[in-house]
């Protein structure tokens, strides 16, 4: 990629991120109500954190402010992933059925790139926000003073994370070149990250395998937040996050490649 | 009433060409319940000596996760309220203000054909999931509260339904309800005990809760089955389901017939 191409597609997503401004602006209602409801299902999840605490004081050596850092980062993540990324991969089915995609092939940019970045949910900013907040609250609850090098570990890790939920469900939104149903990908994608906020020690055997090597929900938002606990990361979850972020991205492009040649217009 | 069997019949047909849909959503939705099995394991396992003290001993905290699931497959609505919506904003109700067909019987029965098509395809996965953890699964409390737990579950079936079918009636007045029916969902989802079982819930607050329609969409029935909701409680209780359920029916026709005042069809 030379430089002149860098700039050419920061132009194009930047024209596309004014686009988006203007399209809520026009909103205003309805983008203020996604926020609400948005912020609901985070308010649930912490009372839910609160009702397990009223049973017991620990969950493995997770305390019950660690796990309110736990459900905020993995929000965080996940409202962050929703931002740039959620409403492009479930348009897509939308753009294999009507047709729509002929014209997006046309295009002379990348086709996955515009695919993928076409409308940015700028309501999620908020709750990222939100979730931020709470984080915050939790940390100063744990007494926790992170030093800049762990700030550094956990704000990368958070990207990392972003770009593991952009390639699994990405790779969820391609099957639907062949079934073209947007609602059964989404309902998949929010129950597999729906354990992300689940602290990893709850898990053993075949499950935490599964989803520890395999998928790595259960890292996603973990790593990060052991870091910033000061909890006992190993080396290994570390490297096998940056390791499986690659592998992940690289399966969802050849993937995407794959399906595209099933491609056929619904149009003509 | 021949007709509305008719309906499903029709309904029944064209929901199993969905079965893949179905199938793939059992199994993706047992991600979820799996997590929340293994974290009250975890919680029961660390609190070894002073066990939570709940009125739920661990088998029964995990059995009661399961029956949420089967009563979930059997009552849920699945699409129904998307699907009311997108008929009354895209003017497709307008034959049946022509027909002599109910609106509200018609599509009744398409959920009815709906929950049978769902359980036909979880049947099987579900099937081995509880033969996984057979040795959690219980009888019902009683006769008396099995009976009850029976004509319970088709209550909240039918209150499940009522409740979706108001809601999308707003479609009359908005052109987009996503957001509102979003909402509702998350207040039933902590109201109706999906998340936890209510009786963890402070007392004051359980019997306020017990007023309100949220607990007879799911927890009244499993609380029913498994005895944690008996004697009195639970003839007063069912009165109540009967009477949302009572109510239920005529907040849709009322719904119903106050948008149709309001309804300009389009699309003619």
């Amino acid at each position: 990629m030379t430089i002149m191409q860098i700039t050419r597609y920061w132009r194009i997503y930047s024209a596309l991120w004014r686009n988006s401004v203007a399209r809520e602006m026009s909103f205003k209602g309805n983008f203020i109500l996604w926020i609400i409801v948005e912020a609901l299902w985070f308010a649930l999840q912490l009372c839910f954190v609160g009702v397990v605490f009223a049973q017991t004081t620990t969950v493995g050596t997770w305390t019950q402010w660690q796990m309110v850092l736990l459900v905020g980062a993995s929000n965080f993540i996940q409202q962050l992933y929703q931002a740039l990324f959620l409403t492009n991969c479930t348009n897509l089915s939308e753009l294999v059925r009507t047709g729509k995609m002929d014209f997006l092939l046309a295009l002379p940019v990348n086709t996955r790139f515009i695919v993928s970045t076409r409308v940015v949910d700028l309501g999620a900013f908020v709750n990222a926000l939100l979730a931020g907040c709470v984080m915050a609250y939790a940390a100063h609850k744990l007494a926790l003073h992170p030093n800049l090098a762990e700030w550094c570990g956990f704000g990368i890790l958070c990207l990392v994370g972003v770009a593991i939920h952009y390639s699994l469900m990405f790779i969820l939104a391609s099957i639907s070149f062949w079934t073209v149903r947007a609602q059964g990908i989404v309902w998949g994608y929010y129950n597999l990250f729906n354990i992300a906020r689940m602290p990893d020690e709850a898990f053993r055997g075949l499950f935490k395998a599964l989803f520890t090597f395999a998928l790595p929900v259960l890292l996603v938002s973990n790593v990060p937040v052991r870091i910033l606990a000061e909890k006992w990361v190993s080396p290994e979850s570390w490297a096998l996050l940056l390791a499986l972020a690659g592998l992940w991205f690289f399966i969802s492009s050849r993937f995407w490649k794959f399906s595209l040649r099933h491609y056929t217009s619904a149009s003509s | 009433m021949k007709k509305y069997w008719h309906v499903v019949g029709i309904g029944l047909q064209s929901n199993l060409t969905y079965r893949f849909n179905y199938l793939t959503r059992t199994l993706f939705s047992f991600i979820p319940l799996f997590a929340m099995v293994s974290l009250w394991r975890t919680i029961y396992g660390n609190a070894a000596g002073h066990a939570p003290d709940n009125g739920f001993t661990e088998a029964e905290m995990i059995f009661y996760y399961m029956l949420v699931a089967v009563v979930d497959v059997l009552t849920a609505v699945n699409e129904d309220d998307w699907q009311i919506a997108a008929d009354i904003r895209e003017g497709n109700i307008s034959q049946f203000l022509l027909k002599p067909i109910d609106y509200l019987w018609y599509r009744l029965g398409l959920f009815f054909s709906g929950r049978v098509a769902f359980m036909m395809m979880a049947v099987f996965p579900l099937g081995v999931f509880l033969a996984c953890f057979h040795g959690y699964c219980a009888a019902p409390a009683g006769y008396p509260s099995f009976f009850v737990f029976l004509v319970s579950v088709l209550l909240t079936a039918l209150l499940q339904f009522f409740m979706s079918y108001s809601m999308a009636m707003l479609a009359f007045w908005l052109l987009e309800i996503s957001t509102f029916i979003f909402i509702l969902f998350a207040f039933e989802y902590l109201a109706s005990g999906h998340l936890f079982p209510l009786a963890l819930l402070p007392k004051p607050l359980l019997h306020g809760l017990m007023f309100t329609p949220f607990p007879y969409l799911l927890y009244f029935p499993v609380g029913v089955y498994m005895g944690k909701v008996t004697g009195q409680a639970m003839w007063v209780g069912l009165a109540l389901q009967a009477g949302w359920v009572t109510l239920g029916y005529l907040g849709a026709r009322w719904m119903w017939s106050r948008g149709i005042k309001k309804y300009s069809a389009f699309g003619g």
